[in-house]
């Protein structure tokens, strides 16, 4: 129970944090809050099997983010009928292509022997293969955005529940590790950082500009959701009879019926936003949990503990006969395929997509922060990160402008530099995740709850 | 005369708009290659650094405006170079001294100094959000255009404009001092051997008496001076924006790796070898094809390889593919 203790009263101050935003604020704040905290901690806890067990550096969070954004996309939008029959055909031999590229590739790497011959071979079939697609896929993308621009403009998704998307997110960014970590895994760190971080923006950029594909920076919006809507629960009498009981005492003090009735719509209102927080919130607690249940016993077991003598010692690992490649790749495939699910997540929430808003500093860096802020490996300590450095990004700027109205309330209103300082209040979320980083990594570089290893 | 005409196209449209760019972001591969080099960490706060330079040009800028000095036909942002980079210079030592010295010190690995950088990056970031703010801001001022279309025309009497903005001709030809003076430097002044030393054996050149001190101390000044005069033309080129600084610094990187990274002529090198593919590949060929080709093969399509919206896209998959197959660059640099 000891051990536990330090997390215990971390965790108990940062749910206090939230209750207190929840009194001050609104719980309707509040919960848009800890469901955003739930989200980062998905996000921090696959970037910390990836930084915390293998010493893997991925600054690619943000295109797995999005790969997981863009498969609610795929599985939960209803199929476009007209924009299949104009261009479906082209691009599924689209898709026939490159997968034919992929295995004769693969069949060339693995029956010719290794000589320039078998270089310009696979140049050329890559280069044959791109062209093809080009002459096919291009009038048939012209067709297929065409089709009702404002509206759809793309092939639509599969029309499927929007949870089963969840994993399908997970897969998609699994598939795209893979490539990555065949690509960039044998790079020394730093390099392995900016190749991941380079990557990542090709992806988003591919989102951003296929317009066919998830309508590109026209966004998708009103995707499903796996809670009820806010109209339905207004207008649903057993959601208002629960209000009406919950809040009699309020209710009471009305002096006349209409008042009554008025005072009760706003509430039902207000409820219904927050139960429908509340749904995902607890969704989301499923998932953190089964996640952490997962990963908590993956890092005591022997297949952790090996990961953890690779990360210390990579030689000494190796030539205990552990295949450290194998592994790296495989630890890499684990931890983004979490980081997808955390994407998938987080388009479900918002009910839409926006493939601009994907940006390496909310994406990458700051998830980034929450890993070492809360502590590298250990998986507490990374859901804590994601809490605390989500909640100091978003009250940053209440706090800031508390501060900057105390410190200045002595100048008149006009001051030039005040209103400057105020209307610069949204960016001193910046300077204040930046020093906070800054003063972790120089005073507590292990992080809030730092790694335990548990001696056998 | 078509051939003359189709030469002018390629020069309008790709070579010179690909020169300036290049010479822009060579200036930061050097940056980012210096750095590396000696001080042996991937700084990702480069961006925001070049920003924070130029910020300061922008501001000066308008002051001096404003009090009515100018620099007749050249921009006024020329005049106010010293100044920035006397702040530039001055911010990176305190960084230094305050944040990336204790980890030097310790000899702690990259990957560490470059998580470090992250969090300067956020710092440097609010800094200059809070100082200027982040909209879109220009700041050239003193003659556009050097060489008009409608001119070019006239004179040569040829079909196809040449046009050769001001900003264009400075960025090529400041940028051109700078690197020749800066190599100078490294490779003939007992100062810059002395760094190339410290870059290649740390330990052995400490033991030949080398003082890190002194080599931190100037490689930050260089690099202030490369930071600071690489952000003001790019801003001069196309605008100030902090957000456009910070994504520039994945192109510079890419520059900097695929020549090579710790080596500076690699750097300088990468940084056209970039701008040229990601303009020669997103430019539209029509008409310059229109131009060469006999009427009956005039292409029909806008003959271009790769939509313009793929630009950045470009220059990371180069690097994808250098790292793949020449890990350590075009030119030979660390060993990855």
């Amino acid at each position: 129970m000891r051990n536990y203790l330090n997390i215990i009263i971390a965790y108990s101050i940062m749910m206090l944090l939230i209750i207190l935003v929840g009194i001050f604020q609104s719980w309707s704040i509040a919960l848009t809050i800890f469901n955003y905290c739930m989200i980062s901690a998905v996000m921090t806890l696959g970037a910390n099997i990836q930084w915390g067990y293998a010493g893997l550096i991925n600054f690619g969070i943000m295109g797995y983010t999005a790969l997981g954004g863009l498969a609610v996309v795929l599985v939960s939008v209803a199929p476009v009928p007209e924009a299949w029959s104009v261009g479906g055909v082209n691009m599924m031999t689209c898709l026939g292509i490159i997968i034919l590229i992929i295995f004769s590739t693969r069949y060339i790497l693995k029956n010719i022997q290794k000589s320039n011959k078998r270089n310009y071979l696979i140049a050329v079939i890559i280069i044959v293969g791109l062209i093809l697609i080009k002459i096919i896929a291009g009038p048939a993308i012209e067709q297929i955005e065409a089709v009702d621009p404002a509206k759809t403009g793309f092939l639509g998704g599969l029309g499927l529940p929007v949870l089963f998307s969840w994993i399908v997110g997970g897969l998609f960014a699994a598939g795209l590790a893979f490539i990555v970590g065949k690509v960039a895994l044998g790079l020394r760190a730093d390099y392995l950082a900016i190749a991941t971080l380079l990557i990542a923006e090709i992806v988003v950029s591919i989102i951003k500009h296929e317009d066919w594909l998830a309508r590109g920076v026209k966004n998708v919006i009103g995707l499903k959701r796996p809670a009820p809507y806010e109209i339905d629960l207004q207008t649903s009498p057993w959601f208002i009879n629960l209000v009406e009981k919950f809040h009699s005492a309020k209710l009471d003090l009305a002096n006349s019926l209409s008042e009554r009735q008025d005072i009760l719509n706003q509430l039902v209102i207000d409820a219904s936003s927050v139960y429908v927080k509340l749904c995902f919130a607890g969704m989301f607690l499923v998932v953190v949990i089964i996640l952490l249940i997962i990963t908590q016993k993956a890092l005591y077991s022997p297949w952790g503990r090996m990961m953890r003598a690779i990360r210390d010692n990579e030689e000494a690992a190796s030539a205990m006969g552990k295949n450290v490649v194998k592994q790296h790749l495989f630890i890499f495939i684990l931890g983004s395929a979490i980081v997808g699910i955390a994407g998938a997540m987080m388009v479900t929430n918002d009910g839409l997509f926006t493939p601009g808003s994907y940006r390496p500093m909310r994406y990458t860096f700051v998830i980034w922060v929450m890993v070492i802020v809360g502590g590298t490996g250990n998986n507490f300590g990374a859901i804590l990160g994601g809490f605390v450095v989500w909640f100091l990004w978003v009250e940053a700027a209440p706090i800031a402008l508390f501060f900057i109205n105390l410190f200045t309330a002595h100048l008149p209103e006009t001051n030039e530099i005040k209103i400057h300082l105020i209307n610069s209040a949204p960016y001193f979320r910046f300077l204040l995740v930046g020093i906070g980083l800054l003063l972790i990594m120089r005073f507590r570089p292990q992080g809030i709850i730092p790694e335990k290893i548990i001696k056998q | 005369m078509d051939l003359i005409n189709a030469v002018i196209v390629l020069l309008n449209y790709t070579i010179i708009p690909a020169l300036t760019y290049g010479s822009q972001l060579a200036l930061g591969a050097i940056f980012v290659t210096l750095i590396y080099g000696i001080l042996r960490f991937a700084n990702f706060a480069t961006g925001d650094m070049m920003s924070f330079g130029t910020m300061f040009a922008v501001l000066l800028t308008y002051y001096f405006q404003s009090i009515g000095i100018n620099f007749g036909f050249l921009p006024t942002a020329l005049l106010t170079i010293p100044f920035a980079i006397f702040m530039m210079i001055f911010y990176m030592l305190i960084i230094d001294q305050t944040v990336f010295k204790y980890y030097r010190i310790k000899k702690s690995p990259p990957v560490m100094l470059a998580m470090v950088s992250v969090g300067v990056m956020f710092v440097t970031q609010a800094i200059i959000r809070i100082i200027i703010g982040p909209t879109d801001r220009r700041f050239l001022d003193g003659e556009k255009f050097i060489l008009k279309a409608t001119e070019f025309k006239e004179m040569t009497g040829l079909a196809e404009g040449l046009t050769i903005k001001s900003t264009q001709l400075i960025t090529i030809v400041v940028t051109i001092i700078v690197v020749a003076i800066m190599f100078w430097f490294l490779n003939k002044t007992k100062t810059g051997t002395s760094m190339r030393a410290y870059s290649d054996n740390e330990d052995l050149a400490l033991l030949s008496g080398i003082d890190p001190k002194k080599v931190v101390l100037i490689t930050w000044i260089i690099a202030g001076i490369l930071a600071t005069i690489g952000g003001i033309l790019y801003g001069l080129d196309k605008s100030y924006r902090p957000f456009v600084y910070f994504n520039n610094m994945l192109p510079i990187f890419a520059a900097a790796i695929v020549g090579g990274i710790g080596n500076p002529y690699g750097a300088f090198f990468g940084g056209y070898v970039i701008a040229f593919a990601e303009i020669f590949l997103t430019y539209a060929y029509k008409k310059f094809l229109v131009y060469l080709l006999p009427e009956s093969l005039e292409p029909n399509s806008l003959m271009q390889l790769l939509s313009t919206d793929y630009k950045f896209a470009i220059s990371f998959s180069i690097l994808v593919i250098v790292l793949i197959f020449r890990p350590s660059g075009i030119f030979e640099g660390k060993r990855i």
